[in-house]
């Protein structure tokens, strides 16, 4: 079977820079910004995990191209929702005060828009 | 059956008694094929597709990265160790490679289900789903590691990608010594799925 590795979609591509992006087309976050995980407890379907709620971290990737938020996916509801996802860097010391381990070590986790406020 | 087409479930693992969720995925089954909504042949199909998803695969897929310039290289992932791509065996989700160095080592887990690249690598292993590994990866995954093996010496930088959303994960391991002259089909057979988790190092 051949694989075909990488291809990237064409909405991938940046536009040349005339163009103007509409909005809530271009990521509100960039790569290396400071943020936080909102302490939210919606009922429901949810993908942020407890122990990252109100953890502090680091845009690691801004994840292109957008996609459709999983939290309302889960209801069937698979378009009108796009947003971008960021992997977001948090130091495994603070979800867990008690961690065993280097304090370099690290977590990272990809978090939709709505979860992330700017620290 | 899950409301959602997604790639993750929340089956026991074979051998328990069934569950209130198995019990329920029966019952509407069997409706479902009693009114001919769906046909027994379609369920088949599903499960040989499935099963045609194989560790194999994603042991090409990082066997190919390892030995080539993608996307991303330019962008400075390289240097961070991730390198990212859209795959056309996992249309609905992003990879991303994460590759091993002497520095960092990389393990995978997702702390809510079993979100797992599941059209590369097939079924995840029943202790990917179970909750000690999940809860355990991101309190102490130096113990967890050390469990399989895999003593990470104190001065690497330990990454645990815990994969819960859009993104799904192929830890590319460490290329052994003695490999150089290898070739993608070679190192590919290398390759085994647990390397792919981040549980265990790849070796000749």
């Amino acid at each position: 079977m051949a694989l075909d590795i990488g291809r990237a979609p064409a909405s991938v591509a940046a536009p040349p820079p005339e163009v103007v992006a509409p909005l809530g087309q271009t990521p509100l976050f960039s790569i290396g910004d400071r943020v936080r995980v909102s302490v939210r407890f919606p009922v429901g379907h949810y993908r942020v995990p407890n122990y990252i709620r109100g953890k502090l971290g680091a845009i690691e990737q801004v994840i292109k191209p957008r996609a459709v938020n999983n939290e309302e996916e889960g209801y069937g509801r698979n378009t009108g929702s796009e947003g971008f996802y960021y992997r977001v860097a948090i130091p495994l010391t603070l979800p867990r005060t008690d961690y065993a381990g280097s304090p370099e070590d690290g977590l990272r986790i990809e978090i939709f828009e709505t979860w992330l406020e700017r620290a | 059956m899950h409301p959602h087409q997604s790639d993750h479930d929340h089956s026991p693992p074979a051998g328990e008694a069934p569950g209130y969720y198995e019990i329920m995925e029966t019952a509407v089954r069997e409706l479902l094929v009693e009114r001919g909504m769906i046909d027994p042949g379609e369920i088949r199909r599903q499960i040989e597709v499935l099963d045609s998803r194989t560790p194999a695969l994603g042991a090409k897929v990082v066997a190919r990265m390892g030995r080539s310039e993608l996307p991303g290289a330019a962008s400075g992932q390289r240097a961070r160790g991730l390198r990212g791509a859209r795959h056309q065996l996992l249309r609905r989700h992003a990879l991303i490679v994460l590759e091993n160095t002497q520095t960092v080592h990389n393990l995978t887990v997702c702390t809510l289900c079993s979100c797992y690249p599941r059209p590369v690598l097939g079924l995840p292993p029943d202790w990917y789903k179970l909750k000690p590994y999940r809860a355990r990866a991101v309190k102490e995954p130096r113990a967890v590691l050390a469990e399989f093996g895999t003593v990470i010496p104190d001065d690497s930088e330990i990454r645990v990608s815990d994969s819960t959303a859009l993104v799904r994960y192929l830890v590319l391991p460490k290329r052994p010594e003695g490999t150089d002259a290898f070739d993608e089909a070679q190192l590919a057979a290398l390759v085994t799925r647990d390397a792919m988790i981040g549980v265990v190092p790849v070796s000749l």
